[in-house]
């Protein structure tokens, strides 16, 4: 059965180690649903957490393949587990006078924030997980969303059930 | 401490890596790597092509169990050695790979002779290096060789800017490489091994199927004992072909596509496949629902994503052949409940061994040279001890059929990629790593002339490489899909126009023979054999033969096409 899992991928951070593993996604045809880099606090060492798709058979391989590149240090698949997610969303969406108000409101609800306004539009920012992000994508929807940048998830094993 | 350049660097550190032979060719951006080369008493192999120094490299490595090594320049000299490379991928087999590169300053101008070889040679290197600073190489050419050889062994590639050969620093042997994400499993789990010898134990109709990795690990002997201690009846894949003694009364011959009758229905029949150093190839499985069905499975590998990829696994087994054999075997021995398997099964063994009877690997003799003959005849006269590199295709798969292995290390083909003109240049790697032994490349028409550029090695090193062609002047495997399952329709495989072998064998100074008449293959092949000169034998074959058994592809491997 396919199914979405988040991983949480501990590499290199050296140059061609983001390519390695695109590389590794596209030549044997697995999906990758977002991808979001960033430098940890360990000198040299970056997190990727990725959102991919798979039977449990690909997904096994998946991991293992990952854990194959010389770059990888650790692969830990966070579905299945107790775990936060976020994901940071800046949506442009257009706001004629008339359904300001109803615009904030909806922003308030998902204690979003308006971080640019103009006469016809706010640019809100909204954290959260993928559920929450999409609640708020389709009240937003039928004002006309005129643009979208997303960060992809990033996730982190609740304490208690972290090794 | 004096300070080194560069390429005096690479050098001292080839040295220390054990290596005594590089295969290479020459460039614009590695001339100071040579200009140092000229100063040392490593063993420089001048090829033709940066694909035949991959390929021979790749066959000493194979034929020696050390790393291989290759020296190419930058720009095409480095794009030629990817054919090579992905052929080593495929196959596991560790070599490195130097190439040259453009200054660091000009790389990304798109300057003369540039080419991402890094970005290019990503997905079939097992890792790869593009080295920035001359303070680095030393470190990066240890933890290069370390990768290539260890763990399932692989192709690296390091790539040095020119401005890094030139450049110089204080030299310091690097310390033991430590990779903090990188730690292959040598020792295998006892508690998977005891679950796999609970499996043995059970089974009625048991089997061992091994592959490249028993070759890799050299765990022959290991397998050998698993195998004759518990009258296991055994398979190899192409990959695997003198893992286990091939003149044994337990072996079955290879299974698969071409395999023999007797293998493949034991693989469809059996109750227990005991996997080693295998990675069930789409050629070995046919279709992997219905590839030993009945049976549970075993998989023993060093690499996890080889297991359970292709097929599912009862009990994987993550660890080196040789180790977890040896530890299988010690284990089997300690128990008294397998103290009667080896008897236990006989009915199986009878079984199998009517297989063989009925239906064994066969040809028709005819008032033409038969190809399967040739080899046979090759097999009885080097009494199975030469060292036989092949091509790929026809020549390829009668070679594996009527050549028997008893040896790792004897069989030098291109499995996994398949790669036409590989058997010159193996041979030439092969002959150098092994001057007193005799290699021959069983060929065809058509993948010879891939790399028949070698041939002018062979004679400049005094290489006596013996050439077999079975000349059917066809692409003779395509050429039977054509047959099989394209109505005849032979396009694009006939050649109209073949060079004569025996002056083109004449003309790089070797010795050219010709046979036309099965009366006259011995005589050729007793000739060529004697003669110490490399020599081309030109065996004027059936045009329109065929390799059987044939599995179609994607077909369940009982459903063989015999005739």
């Amino acid at each position: 059965m396919t199914k979405k899992h988040i991983l949480s991928i501990l590499v290199d951070n050296e140059p061609g180690v983001l390519s390695r593993i695109a590389g590794l996604f596209s030549g044997r045809g697995y999906n990758i649903e977002s991808l979001c880099v960033a430098e940890t606090v360990e000198l040299n060492v970056s997190r990727i957490t990725m959102v991919t798709k798979g039977d449990s058979m690909i997904l096994e391989q998946i991991k293992k393949q990952l854990n194959k590149l010389i770059n990888v240090i650790k692969v830990a698949d966070l579905t299945d587990q107790e775990f936060v997610e976020r994901e940071l969303v800046l949506l442009k969406v257009n706001a004629k006078t008339e359904n300001r108000a109803e615009i904030l409101r909806v922003t308030d609800i998902f204690r979003g924030q308006v971080v640019d306004v103009g006469l016809e539009h706010f640019t809100i920012s909204i954290t959260g997980d993928a559920d929450k992000v999409n609640a708020i994508l389709s009240l937003l929807k039928p004002f006309g969303i005129r643009e979208i940048a997303r960060t992809g998830s990033i996730a982190m094993f609740r304490e208690n059930h972290a090794k | 401490m004096s300070k080194l350049s560069g390429a005096q660097i690479l050098l001292r550190m080839l040295k220390e890596e054990g290596v005594d032979t590089i295969f290479g060719y020459p460039g614009g951006v590695v001339l100071d790597i040579y200009d140092e080369l000229a100063r040392t008493d490593l063993r420089h192999i001048l090829v033709r092509h940066e694909q035949g120094a991959v390929h021979a490299a790749d066959a000493y490595a194979r034929t020696t169990g050390n790393v291989g090594v290759c020296l190419v320049t930058s720009g095409p000299g480095a794009t030629n050695t990817v054919t090579g490379i992905a052929t080593a991928y495929m196959d596991s087999i560790p070599i490195v790979v130097f190439t040259g590169q453009v200054p660091t300053k000009l790389i990304g101008n798109d300057a003369f002779q540039e080419v991402d070889i890094v970005g290019i040679t990503r997905p079939c290197t097992k890792h790869n290096y593009l080295v920035k600073d001359v303070r680095d190489l030393a470190k990066t050419i240890k933890e290069a060789f370390h990768i290539a050889r260890s763990g399932r062994p692989g192709p690296v590639l390091v790539d040095l800017p020119k401005d890094v050969s030139i450049g110089k620093t204080t030299f310091k042997l690097p310390d033991d490489v430590q990779l903090r994400s990188y730690n292959p499993t040598y020792v295998p789990n006892r508690k998977q091994l005891k679950k796999a010898m609970d499996l043995i134990q059970k089974a009625e109709k048991p089997l061992i199927f091994s592959g490249g990795g028993v070759i890799l690990s050299r765990a022959h002997k290991e397998l050998t004992e698993l195998a004759c201690a518990n009258q296991i009846p055994v398979t190899s894949t192409l990959m695997g072909l003198g893992g286990f003694p091939g003149n044994e009364s337990l072996w079955m011959g290879m299974p698969g596509m071409h395999g023999t009758y007797r293998a493949n229905m034991a693989i469809s029949e059996c109750d227990l496949m005991i996997a080693v150093g295998v990675r069930f190839d789409d050629r070995v499985t046919g279709k992997t629902d219905e590839f030993a069905p009945k049976a549970k499975i075993v998989q023993i590998d060093i690499d996890p994503t080889s297991i359970q990829k292709n097929v599912q696994v009862h009990v994987p087994v993550v660890g080196d052949c040789k180790i977890s054999l040896e530890l299988l075997n010690q284990m089997i021995s300690q128990n008294n409940d397998m103290k009667n398997f080896a008897t236990a099964h006989d009915e199986w063994l009878d079984r199998i061994e009517n297989w063989k009877l009925t239906t064994p690997l066969a040809y028709e003799q005819k008032d033409v040279i038969k190809p399967q003959f040739v080899i046979e005849k090759l097999f009885e006269l080097t009494k199975g001890e030469a060292i036989i590199t092949t091509e790929v295709g026809q020549n390829q798969m009668w070679a594996a059929q009527y050549y028997h292995f008893n040896e790792p290390g004897r069989f030098i083909s291109s499995g996994g990629l398949g790669t036409m003109g590989f058997g010159l240049p193996a041979a030439v790697g092969a002959q150098v790593a092994a001057p007193d032994k005799l290699v021959v490349d069983i060929a065809g028409d058509g993948s010879i002339q891939m790399n028949i550029q070698e041939m002018a090695t062979a004679v400049q090193y005094n290489l006596p490489v013996k050439i077999v062609i079975l000349n059917n002047g066809f692409l003779g495997m395509v050429r039977q899909w054509q047959q099989l399952f394209y109505d005849k329709c032979y396009s694009s495989t006939k050649f109209q126009h073949t060079p004569d072998f025996v002056k083109l064998a004449e003309a790089y100074g070797a010795v050219g023979l010709r046979a036309t008449k099965p009366g006259e293959v011995e005589k050729v092949l007793k000739e060529g054999l004697a003669c110490n000169k490399a020599v081309i034998m030109d065996f004027v074959v059936e045009p329109e033969e065929c390799v059987y058994p044939m599995v179609p592809a994607g077909a369940p491997i009982s459903n063989m096409l015999l005739v």
